[in-house]
């Protein structure tokens, strides 16, 4: 299909719009001097993402992006970050001073990974309005085909939250080792 | 019977397997080593006894020898053994003497530090002595020459913790040496020349007057006559004899009286037909120095106050006699006075030894009255002593008075007068050392006694043929069956004329025998009575001549000075070629070896190999400095070598493959 | 809507989370790169998803693990920048730079 048949549909319209967001959000998300910033381009970014998701019919998972990662995620990125007591102001010193490798190895990424994407799939018609994926279906292969892996994954969760508390204990002072071993 | 005469061998071998075998096991034994070697000469003695009895009856005349090297298709050197009439007398002479000698040692060296060393090394003397008198040629008389010079050297310095005893023996045995340099030359002269070293074919030759050695013979028998004088201590290698009294007395009595001394007239004897015939000239120079040995030396036991160096002078003279004797053409003489003198001198030196034995002291000045102490010593001694002087009818009578007659008919009229001259001296040297031993009253110390049984028993064993054996040669007589003694000498390849008188000569006997008594009256006048000091006794003084008796006529400072004069440069020439041509050509090798070490050490080393090995380490050190910015700790860092990998492994695989 | 279109923008996405990654000094900024790289996958796979047209709608099942563990792993992240903010008394990655040579 050539760019006019291309851009003569609406919901290339739409795709822009929302891919023009994604990509601004991402990259203040990388280059914002201020961190609470980053964290809130990012917000942005998933939100663009999840209405990517909606354009590919993939209701479910837009939803779940949105309250797992948007909701959960990012909160918990806030606290981490109020927590270590980042500066929430500016912060000069947010970057490395050298930029080139980065840079160069960033574009790179993205050379290589387009180059092959172009390279190695035809430009299939992808139908944005038809019919969105069911719930239903998504839950049957969950808990159908994929059941392994679904509790494989819970297993995966449990072990961050049981991890997480672990590692964050605070130690224990002298006073309460006492208490603790009295009893 | 021809079985004694084959196996003759083993007398030579016997000896020196007894060496052998006390050096092994002798200080295990209860006599320390002494039975072996007696059982040796006993086991020889047999021998000896057969073939003796055997010469006397039928004559013996065999050589064996085993070809042992040669050179070239010419020389030839064989070792073995010869028997005939002059080898026999000896074997007969070496054997029963030396038996009698090692059992009397048995109880002189009782109790004594080295006892098996002993009997080891007079076993050794005895078997190289038999060598000697054995040899076919002159090879072998060598080796028995210098084996007897070696023991000799042994058993004069047996006493080494005292020093001088030790130099006794190095001059025993370099004054031998030096005879024995002429000794060694004329046997090589003689036997290139006739193209063997064999005495049968060097009599041969010189009886049948060979045109080749008669130009070297004189030469030759000069060079062997030199090496006898060393060997058979004429003057002036005289010096020796007297300070070998050092070593044990057993020794003086075997060595240095009967056998070693005579190994020189020995070989005169074998080689008589060289004097004989090619080397006439040799033989007045012969008779003149054995006629000065003769007296001169003889005056000597008149001032010594040893028992046993006057012995030992004794001992000279009288070998004096035998060399004249021999030198003037009286074979038989020669060698019929050295057989009895053997057995009268071993019997007085052992009777000395009984004397040094109970008194512990060798000086006269110890001794006296020891007559009624020790009656056995007493009774042989005087034999001995009479036998020597030359009284009737002991057996140097006759071996005396047989060297007058040779003297006399052969035409040396002045050296026989000095010959009865010197009989006078003897008979008077000899009154004195027994009467100041045996007579008066005893002047040491402690009570002394009788010697043991062991050691009176081989002096009456040799008293016995002190009285007896010149019945072997009475001239004129000639026993039944057996003939006498020049009968048996003259047992040989080339048979030895008759060099014995028809009859006795009963003036010269008279005048001999005269002057004897006389020396024996003179001497008992002036030392027979008796004093309170031995040096009151011994007080009789000729003045001018007996202080240069006294300085030994000064030849023993001449030889020591002579030695002295000559070594010194010597050494300090070998000293300067060691110190500067030696040393310089070691220290020059060391310096150079130095320089060699330098450069490889500072080169090779320095730079070359420790040029890799710090090159080695400066490339690692710098691979390390530059590798370790691979591992910052930074996060970041090796986020970006994981994405660069990744992208690398993205291209690979998309692209390339 | 072709797929070439979604692919090119997740790789875009993804390019500046490796930018982000890379640059950043602080951890927590660094965990935000790494979310916006898992979120460009998950756009990738829920383009390919709706290429395939799968009968289980495997993409979109994938998707959602990789939600999951995302933030299963931004907890465990975050409670690990915590214990090293009490240790290190800061939060920038310069200063943990003691695993080196």
């Amino acid at each position: 299909m050539t760019f006019t048949d291309w851009i003569g549909e609406p919901v290339n319209w739409v795709f822009t719009a929302i891919g023009l967001v994604v990509l601004f959000a991402g990259l203040r998300v990388v280059t914002a001097k201020n961190v609470v910033h980053s964290a809130l381009y990012l917000v942005g970014a998933l939100g663009g993402t999840a209405g990517l998701f909606v354009l590919l019919s993939a209701e479910f998972v837009a939803w779940v992006l949105v309250l797992v990662y948007i909701g959960a995620v990012i909160v918990l990125f806030l606290f981490g970050i109020m927590i270590t007591r980042a500066p929430t102001g500016l912060d000069e010193g947010l970057d490395a001073e050298k930029k080139v490798w980065p840079v160069a190895l960033s574009v790179a990424v993205f050379v290589a990974m387009a180059w092959s994407s172009i390279e190695s799939f035809e430009p299939t018609v992808l139908l944005g309005t038809g019919e969105a994926t069911s719930t239903e279906l998504v839950g049957e292969s969950l808990l159908g085909r994929f059941v392994i892996p679904f509790e494989v994954v819970s297993f995966v969760l449990l072990a961050a939250l049981v991890g997480g508390i672990t590692i964050a204990r605070r130690d224990l002072t002298p006073v309460e080792e006492e208490e603790r071993a009295a009893v | 019977m021809s079985f004694f005469v084959d196996t003759a061998g083993i007398m030579l071998v016997t000896p020196l397997m007894a060496f052998l075998a006390i050096l092994a096991v002798g200080k295990r034994m209860k006599h320390k080593g002494g039975e072996i070697a007696v059982a040796a000469l006993a086991v020889n003695l047999v021998w000896a006894t057969v073939l003796f009895v055997m010469n006397m009856t039928e004559g013996v005349l065999d050589q064996t020898t085993f070809e042992i090297a040669r050179i070239g298709s010419g020389l030839v050197f064989e070792l073995g053994w010869v028997v005939d009439g002059l080898s026999i007398m000896m074997f007969f002479l070496v054997n029963l003497v030396g038996l009698l000698v090692f059992i009397y040692a048995l109880g002189y060296m009782h109790g004594d530090v080295r006892v098996p060393w002993f009997f080891a090394a007079f076993s050794l003397f005895a078997g190289s002595m038999l060598i000697l008198v054995g040899a076919p040629n002159l090879v072998q008389l060598i080796i028995g020459w210098e084996g007897v010079g070696l023991a000799s050297y042994f058993l004069i310095g047996f006493y080494w913790d005292d020093l001088d005893n030790v130099k006794a023996g190095n001059k025993a045995f370099l004054t031998n040496k030096v005879g024995d340099v002429g000794l060694v030359l004329g046997a090589i002269i003689l036997g290139v020349t006739i193209g063997t070293f064999d005495f049968a074919s060097l009599a041969e030759a010189a009886t049948e007057h060979a045109e080749a050695l008669g130009a070297v013979a004189v030469v030759g028998g000069l060079l062997l006559f030199f090496g006898a004088m060393g060997k058979s201590a004429q003057f002036p290698l005289h010096i020796w004899l007297p300070d070998a009294m050092a070593g044990p007395t057993p020794v003086s009595a075997l060595m240095h009286a009967a056998t070693m001394v005579t190994a020189g007239i020995y070989l005169m004897a074998r080689v008589f037909p060289l004097f004989e015939n090619l080397a006439e000239e040799v033989r007045p120079l012969m008779v003149a120095i054995g006629a000065i040995t003769l007296f001169a030396i003889g005056l000597l036991a008149l001032v010594a106050n040893d028992i046993k160096k006057v012995l030992a002078y004794s001992t000279v003279s009288q070998l004096g006699y035998m060399m004249t004797a021999v030198a003037a053409g009286g074979y038989t003489a020669g060698l019929f006075h050295l057989f009895t003198h053997a057995f009268f001198k071993a019997l007085l030196f052992l009777g000395a030894g009984a004397v040094i034995h109970a008194v512990h002291s060798n000086d006269l000045s110890d001794m006296g009255g020891l007559r009624k102490h020790m009656p056995t010593t007493y009774w042989t001694f005087l034999v001995g002593s009479l036998a020597l002087a030359g009284i009737f009818p002991f057996s140097g009578f006759w071996s005396k008075d047989e060297i007058l007659a040779t003297l006399g008919t052969e035409g040396y009229t002045a050296v026989m007068w000095i010959a009865i001259a010197g009989a006078f001296v003897t008979a008077f040297y000899m009154t004195r050392c027994v009467a100041l031993t045996f007579f008066g009253t005893f002047k040491g110390h402690g009570t002394p006694h009788e010697a043991p049984r062991v050691m009176t028993g081989p002096l009456i064993g040799l008293a016995i043929p002190s009285i007896l054996f010149g019945a072997a040669n009475i001239p004129g007589v000639d026993w039944p069956g057996i003939g006498n003694f020049t009968d048996w000498l003259g047992v040989r390849v080339v048979a030895m004329g008759d060099h014995h008188a028809e009859g006795i000569d009963y003036a010269l006997a008279g005048i001999g025998l005269g002057a004897a008594l006389a020396g024996i009256a003179i001497g008992w006048l002036i030392y027979g009575k008796d004093r309170s000091t031995q040096e009151g006794r011994d007080s009789f003084e000729v003045p001018g001549l007996f202080p240069l008796l006294r300085r030994k006529y000064y030849v023993d400072d001449v030889a020591l000075g002579l030695v002295g004069a000559t070594s010194g440069p010597v050494a300090r020439f070998v000293d300067w070629t060691n110190t500067y041509i030696l040393d310089g050509i070691v220290n020059a090798v060391g310096g150079a070896t130095k320089f060699l070490g330098g450069i490889v050490y500072n080169g090779v080393d320095q730079i070359g190999v420790d040029g890799i090995f710090n090159g080695l380490s400066a490339a690692a050190d710098g691979a390390g400095s530059v590798l370790r910015r691979l591992q910052t700790g930074r996060v970041q860092q090796y986020a970006s070598g994981f994405v660069g990998g990744v992208l690398i492994l993205v291209v690979l695989f998309v692209f390339v493959i | 809507m072709i797929v070439h279109q979604f692919l090119i923008l997740a790789a875009a996405l993804f390019a500046m989370g490796v930018y982000g990654l890379l640059v950043r000094r602080n951890i927590v900024l660094i965990l935000l790169s790494v979310e916006l790289m898992l979120n460009a996958v998950n756009i990738n796979l829920i383009a390919f998803e709706s290429m395939l047209a799968t009968p289980q709608a495997i993409g979109q099942v994938f998707a959602i693990f990789v939600i999951t563990v995302a933030a299963a792993e931004v907890g465990i992240g975050l409670a690990i920048v915590l214990m090293i903010f009490r240790n290190r008394r800061s939060a920038n990655v310069d200063d943990l730079n003691l695993m080196r040579w």
